[in-house]
């Protein structure tokens, strides 16, 4: 349990990340249309919408009792994706995530999973699920006071009806996982805040479910071990394949370790995109405002804002005239030279290159030149760019030019 | 003097007569039935407790003390009960503690269930409010005539009384307890798909003991006030020599009686006290 200090996750972490997004996989959770009204009477609010659209929150209160939760939410999670809920308090994230597992019950509309609509479902079917495919992680632990740290961990297996031994050996075995072996014969309110989600995880996992259901898991603990704990959730992620529903109102903490972020306000969805698309595209001045003040540089990696590679790349074979002709069209200073399967040779200046017709000789190939992955934050290439005036290769795995990040676009996109 | 006339006369208590009367006439087997078991129960109680020997009760009593409560409340204990019996009162004031056993019993029994289903379902809640408001307010003397009618005289009709008297601080902590449960804690607890009777079993009733066995306390003590007014139908015990010391305003007698069930009521509380901390402190010990 070491604090590393980091505030970011490494860009290997991010790039699993990102090939997961890349997957075509079916979505595990969708909400079609999902409404949740607080108060009597609700379906009549849905059915009649029109006639209250205009009211505020107080005045909607006044004339019909009623508090609108969520209204109209539409959404998908994919198998595996870690799908975070933001919004300020008051905004109806928890409410939408109760809705999921059916603690709220929906005042309109479905929630399905794996392809099933589960407001149909009987109570016993309800429970079952619950019981086998979704785990929750809560905001104060909701840890059971009067049972020692194994008792907790082992809870959702002792109610499935599973004997005492199976399931002891199940919770030590999650207990390890959440790095407190040791500790199963506590009380909660002998562990730290820390450790006491840490046994709250541990529980979610027991019962293996394939949906875990986070409502501000770390948002009760201090800022140290929030971070770290958000760390150690990131790492825990690696060992276990799980469809994840994070709820927080820190968007630094939904920017650090969602694959996809819905941004809520007054019971909706605000707008719904990749933590880059929330920083670089905010669709409404609700959410603009909101990442106005981001360091952009620490969440926005070179693959959301690099130009795309065919003007910068001159194939190995062509003439200098070519290569001078195509760069004055381009109006570039340097230019790539890469083979036919788009590796990179090296960077061309265009002052080192003479008129003729000869071909491309080796000396006017410089061998070397700035180069990042796609994943790295904009962090890093500010300051390769500070170093050179070479625009930045940014290539794949096999050292393929996959785009170009210049100066000018890294400005422009800090200062936007 | 005018006489005040208004324009109608509503016959209430008319009419709970004929409903006590017909209930009487028509229940009077069942009536019989229950009034049997609950002698069945207080006799026994009372004959234990009369049966064993007076060093040997205090011995236990303390001891219990000492468990749920520590050193002090043992000490306490064995020095009151000692007091209650050096008044030449201890056969009295074990019928007394039989007597509170005996209706503390039935109100646990009946006003736990009833405390759980006003927890669970809010409308049965706003339906016993008003009578478990009548139950407490309604003075005591007023629900001994109908009790004489549907039990006769004696330590029957006294328990009776006394659970009526009893009964709603037993259901109104229990409901209270079960409601103030960490709202978040019962979600966890649905969420991992525990069925309902799990959910009270597992989390809802151990969370809400230390109100419940607060209720008990209560309980004991509504019980404790009303040995005087069970005395006036028949029951024995403390009360009953209260009740003799008021007739022959023999003073002696009433201040040594009525020292006799401050201490009963002393020990019971500090005992159950003890069980209630001790809770509060294994389930809430970081607050």
């Amino acid at each position: 349990m070491k604090e590393d200090g980091t505030l970011f996750p490494s860009s290997s972490r991010l790039a699993e990340i990102n090939s997961m997004e890349n997957q075509d996989t079916k979505p595990k959770i969708e909400c079609k249309g999902l409404w949740k009204i607080f108060g009597p009477n609700p379906t009549k609010i849905v059915n009649d919408w029109d006639d209250y659209k205009d009211l505020s929150k107080t005045e909607l209160v006044k004339k019909t009792s009623c508090v609108v939760g969520v209204r109209n939410i539409n959404l998908s999670v994919r198998t595996g994706e870690i799908f975070v809920i933001m919004g300020l308090s008051g905004s109806g994230k928890s409410t939408l995530l109760r809705c999921i597992n059916l603690l709220h019950k929906p005042t309109a509309g479905s929630v399905v999973i794996d392809g099933e609509d589960i407001t149909k479902l009987s109570t016993a079917s309800l429970r079952n699920l619950r019981r086998q495919k979704i785990g929750m992680v809560f905001q104060h632990f909701a840890l059971l006071p009067h049972r020692r740290v194994i008792d907790n961990v082992a809870y959702g297996l002792e109610v499935r009806g599973i004997d005492k031994n199976k399931r002891y050996e199940k919770a030590r075995e999650m207990l390890e996982l959440v790095g407190l072996q040791g500790w199963e014969r506590q009380f909660p309110h002998e562990l730290s805040g820390g450790m006491q989600q840490r046994v709250g995880l541990a529980r979610a996992l027991a019962t293996n479910p394939e949906i875990l259901l986070m409502d501000e898991a770390f948002s009760a603990l201090d800022p140290l071990i929030r971070r770290q704990m958000q760390d150690e959730f990131i790492r825990l992620l690696k060992v276990v394949n799980k469809t994840i529903v994070f709820v927080t109102h820190d968007l630094h903490e939904a920017l650090r370790i969602a694959t996809k972020i819905a941004i809520m306000r007054a019971g909706v969805v605000e707008q719904i995109g990749t933590p880059a698309e929330i920083v670089l595209n905010p669709k409404t001045t609700y959410v603009a405002e909101f990442v106005k003040d981001l360091p952009k540089a620490k969440f926005v990696t070179a693959g959301d804002i690099m130009e795309p590679a065919e003007k910068w790349t001159m194939p190995v074979n062509s003439t200098v005239d070519q290569i001078i002709n195509k760069m004055d069209i381009e109006g570039l200073w340097y230019a790539y030279v890469v083979d036919e399967h788009q590796r990179i040779k090296g960077v061309i200046d265009y002052r080192n290159l003479s008129n003729g017709n000869g071909k491309l000789r080796e000396d006017m190939i410089e061998g070397s030149y700035p180069s990042k992955s796609q994943q790295t934050f904009l962090e890093e290439l500010i300051k390769m760019a500070a170093k050179t005036s070479i625009p930045i290769a940014i290539t794949d795995d096999s050292n393929r030019l996959v785009g170009v990040v210049t100066r000018e676009r890294l400005l422009s996109t800090l200062s936007s | 003097m005018n006489q005040v006339t208004f324009p109608v006369r509503i016959p209430v208590g008319h009419w709970a007569e004929i409903a006590i009367t017909w209930l009487t006439d028509n229940f009077e087997s069942a009536f019989d039935g229950v009034s049997k078991a609950v002698n069945l129960l207080l006799v026994n109680i009372d004959h234990f407790f009369n049966w064993v020997p007076w060093p040997i009760m205090i011995a236990v009593i303390s001891g219990i003390g000492w468990l749920l409560a520590g050193k002090r409340t043992a000490i306490f204990t064995a020095i009151s009960l000692f007091l209650l019996g050096s008044f030449n009162l201890w056969p009295e004031g074990m019928s007394t503690l039989a007597l509170v056993t005996t209706s503390v019993f039935i109100s646990v029994v009946l006003g736990l269930p009833l405390g759980i289903l006003a927890a669970k379902n809010n409308k049965f809640d706003l339906f016993l409010r008003p009578i478990l408001d009548g139950m407490q307010t309604i003075p005591s003397f007023v629900y001994l005539i109908p009790a004489i009618m549907l039990f006769g005289i004696g330590n029957v009709p006294g328990v009776m009384a006394t659970v009526v008297f009893s009964l709603p601080p037993m259901v109104r902590l229990t409901n209270l307890g079960i409601r103030q449960v960490d709202a978040e804690v019962v979600e966890a607890g649905m969420a991992f798909g525990s069925t309902p009777w799990q959910l009270l079993m597992k989390i809802q009733l151990p969370l809400a003991l230390p109100a419940i066995m607060t209720g008990v306390n209560q309980t004991v003590m509504m019980a404790l006030s009303m040995v005087v007014v069970a005395a006036m139908i028949g029951a024995g015990g403390l009360g009953y020599k209260i009740l003799y010391s008021i007739q022959r305003v023999n003073l002696a007698v009433g201040v040594e009686a009525g020292l006799g069930i401050l201490f009963i009521a002393m020990v019971l509380d500090r005992i159950l006290q003890g069980i209630t901390k001790h809770q509060e402190k294994a389930i809430f010990k970081e607050q």
